[in-house]
C-alpha cells in the first residue's frame, strides 16, 4: 500500500515543512503520493512533482479550496483513502486542524506529532510537553499520522518528475466561510526553520524593549521568538510563540532572554543544538537546559552582546 | 442557546511529570490534578456568553474516571449550570471521546460545543475536530476571539502565520486557545453553591460506544537528558564561547 502526503502550500508554492513531511512519509513506505488541494495551485503541484521521493502528485482544484478550510479538504482525502495505508501531514496548525477530521471520518485513531518512524505501524511521539516519549503502535488498518516537521530532515527538492494527476473536487461545505487572514510578513528567517532564534520573555517588560532583541536578530540573521508570557502580555504577536502550544523550534543556536523556562516553553525549544540563557534570576529553570548561562540584567547584557558581536570579523549566516 | 463544554482532568500544568520506572506510563499517584488549561478558557467563554444574555444554559461534561467529577464540579463553581460525567477507565482516545461527546450532543442538543484546543497530557489536539467531523458541523479551532452574530459565529483563530478569521454557522464546535480570555477563579460561595448543582453520571458503555484503545502504548520513556551546561561570567566570555567552542556564530 502507499502513503498519501497532504501538502501544505500557499497555492503558489509548497511550504518548506512539506519537505520534512515527505521525508517522514517515505520512511513509512517508499510509495509516497502527494496531494495538493487548492485554487490555481499549479505551481505547488509542479514543485511537488519535482521531489524525487514523490511517486505521484494528485492535484485538486476548486475556488473554495483557496483558503484551506478543513471542512472542504477532509472529504477529498476521505474519498481517496481506499488506495492508501497511511495518510500523513505536518503537525502544524494546518495539519492539526485537518487531520482529525479525516481520521474521524475513516474511524481511525490518529497518531499526532510523531518524532520518529519506528516501523510502518509504530511511532515515537512526545507526550506531556515532551517530558515523556511514548512508543505507540496503531492497530487500525488505515493510519492517520501527523509528523513534527523539525524532527525530520527536509527531502531533496529537485530532480524528480512524478506524474501529476487531476482529481475531482468534493462538494463545498456551506457552513464555514473564510473571512480573512492577517499574516505577519517579515524579512527575517521563518521561526520554524531559522538557524538562530532569539526569544524574549516576560523579563523584556514591554513590547518596545523587544527592539533590543530585534537589533541582535538583525546581526545574527535570526528569527524572533517569545514565551507565552510575553505574548499574553501583548509584547509581541502570537505567531512568535515557542512552546507546547506554540511552535517547536530546533535551531543551531537558541538564545532565551528574560525567559524563566516554564515546562511549556522548554517543550518548544529544548532540542535546540546550543541553548543560551540570559536571565537575572540565577535559579531560573531555563539554566538547567542552557549550554551557556549568563546571570545578568538583560538591559545591560543585550547592548553589550550587540557590541561584542560587532567586534567579530565574521558572523556565520 | 445552549452551550456544552467538554473538560478534561489532567496532571496540573505546574507538576514536573515523571515517567514510571516500569515504563508503562507516567506517575499519577499523589500528583496534583487540575482542569486542562485551555478547557478553563472554554468554560470561561461559555459563562461569559451566558452572562451577556446570549446563552441560556452551560453544561459541563467530562469523560474519565470517577474523580473527573472534581473537574466537572470546578466548572460548576465558575458558572456552568449543570454537569455530566461519563465514566470510563484507562486511556480513552480522542476518537472514543468524540464518539461519546457525539452521543451527549444528540441527547442534549446544544447549539455550541466548546473545549480546549489540546489536552496537555497526551498533546493530541484531535477531539474537537473529530467531533465536528462526526456531527458534520463546522469547526473553529485554536480560537482567540469569538463574536456571536445572530445564528453565526465570527471566530479569530491563531495559526502559524498569524491570525485567521472565519465565519461559521451554528451549530458549531469551537476549540479554545489560551488567549481567548482570562479564566476566573471560583469564589468560596460559588464553590459551595456548585456542590448543590446536579451532575448526571453515565457509563461509557451505556452510551453504546466502544472505548477500547486502538493504539497500543508500548512504552513510555524519559526523553534524552541535555548535558549540564556552564555559567559564563560576562557577555564577552559568552560571545567567545559561541564563536570558538560551540562554533555557532
Amino acid at each position: 500500500m502507499s502513503v498519501l502526503l497532504i501538502a501544505e502550500h500557499n497555492n503558489k508554492e509548497i511550504k518548506p515543512f512539506t519537505l520534512n513531511a515527505v521525508t517522514a512519509a517515505s520512511q513509512i513506505d517508499t510509495d509516497v503520493h502527494a496531494i495538493v488541494i487548492g485554487q490555481n495551485c499549479d505551481g505547488a503541484a509542479k514543485a511537488l512533482s519535482e521531489l524525487p521521493l514523490v511517486k505521484k502528485v494528485i492535484h485538486v482544484e476548486a475556488a473554495y479550496y483557496e483558503n484551506f478550510v478543513a471542512e472542504n479538504f477532509a472529504p477529498v482525502i476521505v474519498k481517496l483513502a481506499d488506495n492508501y495505508s497511511h495518510i500523513v501531514c505536518s503537525a502544524n496548525t494546518f495539519g492539526k486542524n485537518l487531520m482529525p477530521r479525516i481520521a474521524a471520518a475513516l474511524d481511525t485513531s490518529q497518531i499526532s506529532d510523531i518524532i520518529k518512524v519506528i516501523s510502518s505501524d509504530t511511532f515515537l511521539r512526545p507526550i506531556y510537553a515532551g517530558n515523556a516519549f511514548a512508543t505507540v503502535k496503531s492497530n487500525d488498518t488505515k493510519k492517520c499520522v501527523t509528523i513534527r516537521p523539525t524532527s525530520f530532515d527536509p527531502c531533496e527538492s529537485s530532480g524528480g518528475s512524478a506524474p501529476i494527476e487531476k482529481a475531482e473536487p468534493g462538494e463545498e461545505f456551506g457552513n464555514t466561510k473564510f473571512v480573512k487572514r492577517e499574516e505577519i510578513k517579515s524579512d527575517r528567517p521563518e521561526l520554524g526553520t531559522a538557524r538562530v532564534v532569539i526569544s524574549g520573555g516576560r523579563g523584556m517588560q514591554s513590547g518596545d524593549n523587544f527592539k533590543l532583541i530585534t537589533t541582535i536578530a538583525d546581526k545574527l540573521n535570526a528569527a524572533i521568538g517569545a514565551s507565552r508570557a510575553a505574548v499574553d502580555a501583548g509584547y509581541i504577536s502570537n505567531d512568535h510563540q515557542v512552546g507546547q502550544t506554540g511552535k517547536v523550534v530546533v535551531p543551531d543556536l537558541y538564545i532565551a532572554v528574560g525567559i524563566s523556562g516554564a515546562i511549556q516553553h522548554l517543550a518548544g525549544m529544548k532540542e535546540s543544538k546550543i541553548i543560551v540563557a540570559i536571565n537575572k534570576d540565577g535559579e531560573a529553570p531555563i539554566f538547567s537546559v542552557a549550554d551557556y548561562g549568563l546571570e545578568a540584567d538583560l538591559f545591560e547584557a543585550l547592548p553589550q552582546f550587540l557590541e561584542e558581536l560587532n567586534k567579530l570579523n565574521t558572523i556565520q549566516k | 442557546m445552549k452551550i456544552l463544554v467538554a473538560v478534561k482532568r489532567v496532571i496540573d500544568y505546574n507538576v514536573q511529570v515523571r515517567v514510571k520506572e516500569d515504563n508503562t506510563g507516567v506517575v499519577t499517584d499523589n500528583v496534583k490534578m487540575s482542569t486542562n488549561p485551555p478547557d478553563d478558557n472554554a468554560i470561561e467563554e461559555a459563562v461569559k456568553i451566558k452572562e451577556a444574555g446570549k446563552a441560556t444554559e452551560v453544561i459541563a461534561v467530562s469523560i474519565g474516571e470517577e474523580k473527573a467529577q472534581e473537574t466537572v464540579r470546578k466548572a460548576l463553581a465558575v458558572g456552568a449550570d449543570r454537569g455530566i460525567l461519563v465514566k470510563a477507565d484507562g486511556i480513552v482516545e480522542p476518537l472514543a471521546v468524540s464518539k461519546l461527546l457525539q452521543k451527549i450532543v444528540e441527547k442534549e442538543k446544544p447549539d455550541l460545543v466548546f473545549m480546549g484546543k489540546q489536552a496537555i497530557d497526551d498533546d493530541c489536539n484531535q477531539t474537537g475536530q473529530m467531533l465536528s467531523a462526526l456531527l458534520n458541523w463546522p469547526q473553529a479551532t485554536f480560537a482567540s476571539k469569538i463574536e456571536i452574530k445572530d445564528k453565526k459565529l465570527e471566530v479569530t483563530r491563531e495559526i502559524d502565520e498569524g491570525l485567521e478569521t472565519i465565519e461559521i454557522n451554528i451549530p458549531a464546535i469551537v476549540t479554545c486557545d489560551l488567549r481567548l480570555n482570562e479564566p476566573r477563579y471560583a469564589s468560596l460561595p460559588n464553590i459551595m453553591k456548585a456542590k448543590k448543582k446536579p451532575i448526571e453520571q453515565l457509563n461509557a458503555s451505556d452510551l453504546g460506544v466502544d472505548t477500547s484503545p486502538r493504539i497500543e502504548q508500548i512504552k513510555v520513556e524519559e526523553p534524552p537528558k541535555r548535558k549540564a551546561g556552564i555559567k559564563v561570567s560576562s557577555v564577552a566570555e559568552l560571545v567567545q564561547k559561541l564563536k570558538n567552542e560551540a562554533k555557532v556564530i
